[in-house]
């Protein structure tokens, strides 16, 4: 092993597992003492090319209260057949199956380089995977089209035997029937009046003899498709039905008069697909796939009244406790959500409207099933349409990179306790001696519920130490964890997928430069991130930032070199150096920063933010700045304002926003044609290239980024001048005396400034 | 016999002579001389010597020609009998003398009657903007009551005296007779019916009002499927939508129509003209029923044609396989009303329905049939609705224009006096078909529908009765609702409905003017067009009894006395309400006979002229299904004569009661057109044939010894015993008798609101007994008494009446 910046690579890549701590302290005093918490980045269903499944059942510790799966950390005795689980320590008989292994002949799982195994195993009949549309139609005529042929195209790309249905809502709520011939059948709704699961299927006709559900998948499969089919059929079936009955959709007829809203009832068509669901398909890889193109004006869930003169609630009108209908719609949605998560479906939402569309109140939807968060600003932009596209990718392997219905278990050895996880997740309620009491993020449990994920879901997952200060460990002991994440493939099979890890303990007192040195910076940060956005959801912004600063001080007190009093003197070694940087981006994000957001557009990012990997979230947290010039090769430049110089190009890569700038020169360049004369074709590539290295961005990204194409003094400019740290201000501007750069107007503090106030409260003796 | 017997004419009054015999105990038989005594005779001799001439409403209190005698009719200053008929046309001055006569006072009116084409149709007044011209004080339209004055500057309100200002615009000078130069020109100076175009004031919201709408709403339950009931009624619309009403000068009609199946769910379709397909929306929440689409919901026949044809071809498919049974009833009607209240416009739901609605939803029935309350006093219940929601949805339903007409098509209990409700309130028909079978009585059912759709009809309606001083409208009675004791609300009224209207004194009449009374009903027509149409008939007073009794109306008394009978009987015991119509029977008779009959012996029997034929009738009445409870009558036809009767206009009723018997030998033989006879057993004979038809059946009743030839040409079968009695028409044969009796059943079918059912009867067979009940002179075997046993018991409450 060579750096731990090498095995922290390698970790990833073989586990999607990033830790904070790569070396952990190992007592819990010590622990507390290092500030940032003992957690890691998990990434459960990481693409691995290298790891063919194994098409048995895992062996599981006979300990009713451990269940852990045999892996390469277990000590096994060849010749009793015996093998001793490294978390309880029992000593488990091997099943007949293996009776001849040996040290030579070894099962997969008992080989080091598969820390990570996924098992396939044969539970229950397979059902298909079920795509139920729901689609607004209070739309522009060209919106709605646009959303129609992205439907109609979305048949061709579901997996031929998945069930489709349609639900459409306007003023009405109608649930389609796909399986008449001839005349186009609905079922309707009034879209102010919720009704329970029961009801709906009563009113749809899906109540009959009561179907034993603690198989939680339909039994009598001679009778139950007959009743469900009539809203579900498969694709290959009626897709051509379908794609007609999606080309005559209509938008709501009901008369819209001047100075109101459309009245959309997503509250109760929302209610209805969940319904419809619940009675039909519970615990089945289903998704739920809301369209809509504005908010929601009617009816449980409702975010703003239908008159346009009452303007939906700003973050100022929430602050001022002005949102009167925020409290009941976000209530609605997320007793909706938990029924889903509960059910085991997802709630996809593609939101396309230029105002707010009460992402807000029905965020809980696709955050606690894990289901798709889009935005944009109308459907008829590659932005929405590409995006929709993608949510049907197909991996390396010619397979959905979707999941459905994961179940995540976490285990521990006796001196780690579990404090929670934050992401797509909700929790199952199992309490169990590897729970700690003290909760961060989504806690007392150690197992948590994944309604749909795909290869690049990411939960963060805290622990706490408990080992005590005067029961040290035996030199070269080493802690383990254990992921045990059950779910549905694509394929529709049953997988689980085991990721066992250990790593070694050091006492903070005397080893601290071990901890120290494999401290993942990169991973605490986002691991601190994700803990502020947590809060920031049920906090006052202010109150999270002061806890952000505060944790910032502390850290760099406790790791900082320096002498008492003297700022000058404060040095950060190595693997701490770059995370102040991130905490001075992280303030001034939008995951923490709601100035300038719409509600939505918080919500938005911030769902984003739960669920995305290491590298996307560093992207998010402080975004990446490229420089194009005819100086050299494209570089990566200070996310600065020092960085915006008249002939250069620059690519930043926010995540959710692409921005090429042309500099004041190479846009006045562009300007005259310069590009266009075969004399200066070298400019002319000089402007292709962040074309083209953006478009390579924009292929793969999920949901696709906004793409911003702008020049030196262009109103679009605001999305860079915004970012970058803005250490020149027109307040500092001639003490610089120099003209480099490009000064920003703000009265923000710059990373400078920030780092020396840092540094003062670090090295002083008061605090 | 020792009974003795005696007959003899006395003035204008028939005596009838009873013998005393035993204790006080009247026996009573009659000899029937050349007919003398029959109504039938009463009939007919109104009809020689009125029938065929102009009658014109010239005169004021002049006793109009029986509704029986066809006669043309000119309106001269008073609505004709066709549209108010009143139950005298001379009222008492008093209200102690209409005490004492115990005369009902009452107008029949019948605003929507159809004229024949002699007789000229309404004439449509427009004032412009400014409307119809009314009296300041009591808000009566201009009419020939209106007295100008003052060089005709002013005019006298001949109802409330007011005197008000002739607008300037309608200023007109007098001649010398006091009477306007313009008088001939202006219908409303000189006829008693005419209409107004009405202005936005009369406009519900002040908006115009949009073309009226037909909503077709079919119960697709199993068994409607199952029968081909949908299919008949599917293929049948296909040709109907293109007969939908329209005015006159207009192309095509302006009536939008729309299309709803149901079983224990909604199906609205959708019919837009641009769509290749219907399509089909279900509501299945019941509990709170609303209307799932707008656009495309009611639709132009002409514009959507192939979308409807498709939709009517796929509707009998598309429920081809089901099996529910279950049917709701409450939510659909309910359905219709909110999808004219979206659409903002009036108009009719024709509904088909065939079962108890027992599906859970609002309005839902249990069978509640119960024989054991018969005769007791809780059998009222059996005529009252079951549950509310229904009477609050008339009222929801009446208060957006939306009239209910049912066609009903029961096998069993169906729950008429609960689900007909409705359509009783909104001034809807009622069809009921029992055991109904696609192959036998169809035609039945589609010439009702065909009759239905056609119907004159104004939508979204308000009548109100105005009288002169002294007395005023008390009691309404027909297919009305009323939210308040003056104003008539009718969701629809077509030209079959009559509202009977009954007054009482506020104070003394003035002989000289008259009582007055004028009908405003204020509607939307066919095409859109908010109108009022404006009755007046002016009739006499008269301090003396004998003037009263001398222009009394007996056909309309009849239909007085069915329809408060029938009201009564909602919350009094059957046996009361029979009582007080025999009593009052008495008393009319008593008082004629004390006041203006001349002395005569106690025994003899004194009927006025003018009501001669009132005993007949009023026995018919009591012997009516409706008021008599014999467990052999299903409860839901008693509800359904009632509901029929209640909306009934004078002849209607006259032949409801007293159903024709046209003996058909005589006519078939020969060209002429001869008399009805009486409904008496004794008429007929062994080798006759008959025809007797009350409105809603015709029989045909062969004797045994009928002519085989007349057998042979109507029924193409060689003798009586081949004669299937199963038929429903008969045969289209093409010889003269088929064609002659076709025609004679074509003339008694004219003008009538219901198909009659054509039903044969071969004598000393089964089906007679049916028959027989409608012999209505004769002893009833459900315990009816005989016309001559009735008169025996009204004389002997006369005579204690006298004593």
């Amino acid at each position: 092993m060579a750096t731990y910046l090498e095995f922290i690579q390698q970790n990833e890549e073989r586990d999607g597992v990033r830790f904070s701590w790569n070396v952990w302290p190992s007592s819990r005093l010590e622990a507390t003492r290092m500030v940032v918490p003992l957690a890691c980045l998990l990434t459960p269903l990481k693409e691995r090319l290298d790891l063919p499944p194994v098409q048995y059942e895992p062996v599981l510790c006979s300990r009713p209260t451990c269940k852990a799966v045999l892996n390469p950390l277990c000590q096994v005795d060849y010749r009793a057949k015996l093998w001793a689980c490294n978390f309880c320590f029992q000593r488990n008989q091997f099943p007949p199956a293996y009776a001849g292994i040996s040290e030579v002949n070894q099962p997969a799982e008992l080989m080091p380089q598969f820390s990570t195994v996924e098992y396939i195993v044969q539970r229950g009949p397979q059902t298909p995977l079920i795509f139920l549309y729901v689609v607004d139609t209070c739309l522009e005529e060209e919106d709605l089209q646009a959303l129609k042929e992205s439907l109609q195209m979305s048949l061709s790309l579901l997996p031929a035997d998945a069930l489709v249905g349609l639900i459409t809502f306007g003023r009405m709520v109608q649930v389609h029937e796909l399986s008449c011939e001839g005349i186009s059948k609905s079922y309707v709704f009034r879209g102010t009046k919720d009704l329970t699961a029961k009801q709906i299927q009563d009113m749809l006709g899906l109540s009959r003899p009561a179907v034993p559900t603690q198989q939680g998948r339909p039994l009598q499969t001679s009778e139950q498709p007959v009743i469900s089919s009539r809203f579900l059929q498969p694709v290959h079936k009626i897709d051509m039905n379908l794609t007609d009955l999606l080309g005559e959709l209509q938008r709501d007829p009901w008369p819209v008069t001047q100075g109101k809203r459309p009245l959309r009832s997503t509250g109760v068509a929302l209610s209805i697909a969940v319904g419809l669901l619940e009675g039909t398909f519970p615990n089945t890889g289903a998704r739920i796939m809301l369209f809509t193109g504005g908010p929601p004006t009617q009816g449980p869930g409702m975010v703003v009244g239908d008159e346009l003169k009452t303007p939906i609630r700003s973050w100022h009108d929430i602050e001022k406790d002005n949102a009167r209908f925020m409290k009941k719609a976000t209530k609605h949605y997320e007793t909706l959500a938990n029924r889903t998560a509960a059910n085991g479906h997802c709630i996809d939402i593609y939101a396309c409207a230029l105002d707010q569309t009460g992402l807000l109140e029905m965020k809980c939807c696709a955050n606690l099933t894990g289901g798709h968060m889009v935005m944009g600003d109308s459907f008829n932009t590659s932005l929405f349409k590409q995006t929709f596209q993608r949510v049907f990718n197909k991996g390396f392997n010619g397979e959905f990179r979707m999941a459905f219905g994961a179940n995540l278990d976490v285990k521990t050895s006796r001196e780690l306790k579990i404090a929670g996880a934050i992401g797509p997740c909700i929790s199952l309620n199992a309490k169990g001696p590897c729970v700690s009491e003290n909760e961060l993020g989504i806690g007392g449990t150690s197992q948590w519920k994944i309604c749909s994920l795909d290869p690049s879901t990411t939960l963060a997952i805290y622990f706490e130490v408990v080992n005590q200060h005067n029961a040290p460990i035996p030199q070269g002991g080493r802690g383990a964890v254990q992921f045990v994440t059950q779910y549905q493939h694509s394929s529709t099979q049953k997988r689980i997928r085991v990721t066992t890890i250990a790593r070694n303990w050091a006492d903070a007192q005397t080893q601290l430069q071990h901890i120290e040195a494999a401290f993942d910076q990169e991973a605490a940060a986002v691991l601190m991130a994700r803990l502020g956005v947590y809060r920031a959801e049920s906090e006052e912004g202010p109150d999270v930032l002061r806890w952000l600063d505060r944790q910032l001080i502390r850290l760099c007190q406790k790791f900082g070199q320096y002498t008492k009093d003297d700022p000058n003197s404060f040095r950060l070694s190595e693997s701490f150096s770059l995370y102040p940087q991130f905490m001075f981006h992280l303030r001034r994000s939008p995951f923490l920063q709601v100035f300038n957001n719409s509600p939505d557009e918080s919500s938005y990012y911030r769902h984003h933010f739960a669920r995305q990997d290491l590298t996307q979230s560093l992207i998010m947290i402080q975004p990446i700045l490229y420089a194009y010039s005819f100086h050299g090769p494209p570089e990566p430049v200070l996310l600065d304002s020092s960085s915006i110089l008249p002939d250069r190009i620059l690519l930043m890569d926010t995540f959710f926003q692409i921005v090429i700038y042309l500099g004041e020169t190479i846009a006045q360049w562009q300007k005259a044609g310069y590009q266009d004369m075969p004399e200066y074709e070298n400019f002319k590539h000089l402007l292709q290239a962040p074309l083209d290295d953006a478009q390579e961005i924009l292929q793969t990204r999920f949901p696709m980024p906004r793409y911003i194409h702008t020049e030196h003094g262009g109103s679009q400019a605001r999305f860079l001048l915004s970012k970058v740290n803005p250490s020149q201000t027109h307040n500092n501007l001639y003490a610089w005396g120099q003209e480099s750069g490009a000064p920003i107007l703000t009265d923000d503090v710059s990373l400078q400034v920030f780092m020396d106030h840092l540094k003062k409260l670090a090295v002083s003796s008061a605090s | 016999n020792s009974s003795w017997h005696n007959y003899g004419r006395m003035k204008d009054n028939l005596v009838y002579m009873a013998s005393e015999q035993g204790d006080a105990t009247l026996h009573f038989s009659l000899i029937w001389e050349n007919g003398m005594l029959e109504s039938i005779q009463v009939i007919e001799n109104d009809k020689a010597s009125r029938g065929g001439q102009i009658y014109a409403t010239n005169t004021r209190g002049q006793v109009p020609p029986l509704v029986t005698t066809d006669c043309i009719i000119q309106d001269q200053g008073h609505a004709s009998p066709r549209y108010i008929r009143c139950t005298t046309y001379c009222f008492p001055s008093s209200s102690d003398m209409a005490k004492q006569a115990r005369i009902p006072l009452a107008a029949v009116i019948q605003p929507f009657a159809i004229v024949p084409p002699n007789e000229t149709p309404l004439y449509v007044v427009n004032h412009g903007e400014t409307g119809p011209i009314r009296c300041n004080r009591c808000k009566a339209y201009m009419c020939p009551f209106m007295q100008f004055i003052e060089g005709g500057r002013r005019y006298q309100c001949g109802f409330c005296s007011c005197v008000n200002d002739v607008p300037p615009f309608f200023f007109q000078h007098l001649d010398h007779i006091g009477r306007r130069v313009d008088h001939y020109e202006r219908p409303e100076l000189s006829l008693g019916s005419y209409e107004y175009v009405a202005t936005l004031d009369y406009c519900r919201n002040n908006k115009p009002p949009k073309p009226p709408a037909y909503i077709f709403m079919i119960d697709v339950s199993y068994r409607n499927i199952n029968s081909g009931l949908v299919k008949l009624i599917c293929d049948e619309l296909k040709t109907l939508l293109d007969k939908l009403p329209r005015e006159e000068q207009e192309e095509s009609s302006a009536i939008r129509v729309g299309f709803v199946t149901y079983n224990k769910v909604l199906h609205f379709f959708n019919v837009k003209s641009s769509l290749a397909q219907p399509q089909m929306m279900v509501v299945s929440d019941v509990g709170e029923v609303f209307v799932p689409l707008l656009d495309g919901f009611l639709v132009n026949f002409q514009e959507s044609r192939s979308v409807v044809i498709n939709l009517l071809d796929q509707i009998p498919e598309m429920f081809a396989d089901t099996n529910e049974s279950e049917t709701i009833f409450a939510p659909v009607i309910q359905a219709g009303m909110e999808a004219l209240k979206a659409a903002e416009c009036a108009g009719k739901l024709f509904i088909f329905h065939s079962s108890l609605p027992t599906a859970e939803a609002p309005g839902k029935l249990r069978n509640r049939d119960d024989k054991k309350l018969l005769n007791t006093d809780k059998e009222k219940t059996l005529f009252q609705p079951q549950v509310n929601s229904y009477e609050a949805l008339a009222r929801d339903c009446v208060a957006n224009g939306c009239c209910v007409n049912l066609f009903l098509f029961p096998n069993q209990y169906v729950d008429v006096a609960s689900v007909g409700l409705v359509t009783m309130y909104t001034g809807g028909t009622l069809y009921k078909y029992n055991n109904f079978q696609v192959s036998l009585s169809d035609s039945n059912f589609l010439s009702d529908l065909r009759k239905d759709i056609e119907k004159t009809t104004g939508f979204d309606a308000i009548m109100r009765v105005r009288t002169s001083t002294g007395f005023r409208a008390t009691d309404f009675f027909g297919a009305i609702y009323m939210n308040n004791t003056t104003d008539v609300e009718m969701a629809a009224v077509d030209c079959d409905k009559a509202v009977t209207v009954e007054f009482k004194h506020d104070d003394k009449l003035n002989e000289d003017s008259g009582a007055l009374i004028q009908c405003a009903v204020l509607y939307t027509s066919i095409s859109g067009q908010r109108r009022l149409r404006i009755h007046n008939i002016g009739l006499n007073c008269s301090s003396q009894l004998a003037d009263v009794y001398k222009t009394c109306e007996t056909d309309a008394l009849i239909n007085f006395f069915a329809k408060s009978a029938f009201k009564a009987i909602l919350s009094q015991p059957l046996k009361i309400v029979r009582e007080i119509l025999v009593n009052q029977t008495a008393h009319m008779l008593a008082c004629y006979r004390k006041n203006c009959a001349s002395p005569s012996a106690v025994s003899q029997l004194i009927l006025p002229d003018a009501m001669k034929v009132l005993p007949v009738y009023m026995n018919c009445l009591l012997k009516s299904c409706v008021l008599v409870a014999r467990p052999e009558i299903p409860t839901d036809e008693r509800a359904y004569q009632r509901q029929l009767v209640t909306s009934m206009g004078v002849a209607d009723t006259q032949l409801f009661f007293y159903p024709q018997l046209l003996p058909l030998v005589s006519m078939l033989f020969s060209d002429s057109v001869p008399a009805a006879v009486r409904c008496s057993e004794e008429r007929l004979s062994e080798g006759g044939a008959f025809l007797l038809a009350d409105g809603l059946r015709v029989f045909l009743w062969l004797g045994v010894s009928a002519p085989p030839e007349l057998i042979q040409g109507l029924f193409n079968v060689p003798s009586f015993a081949h004669i299937s009695t199963e038929a429903t028409s008969l045969p289209d044969l093409d010889n003269p008798f088929s064609k002659k009796l076709k025609s004679i059943l074509e003339h008694i079918q004219s003008q009538k609101p219901y198909t009659m059912k054509l039903i044969i009867v071969k004598q000393r067979e089964q089906s007679e007994m049916l028959f027989r009940q409608f012999l209505v002179e004769d002893k009833s075997i459900y315990g009816g008494a005989s016309y001559v046993d009735f008169l025996c018991c009204v004389h002997k409450e006369i005579c204690q009446l006298l004593s």
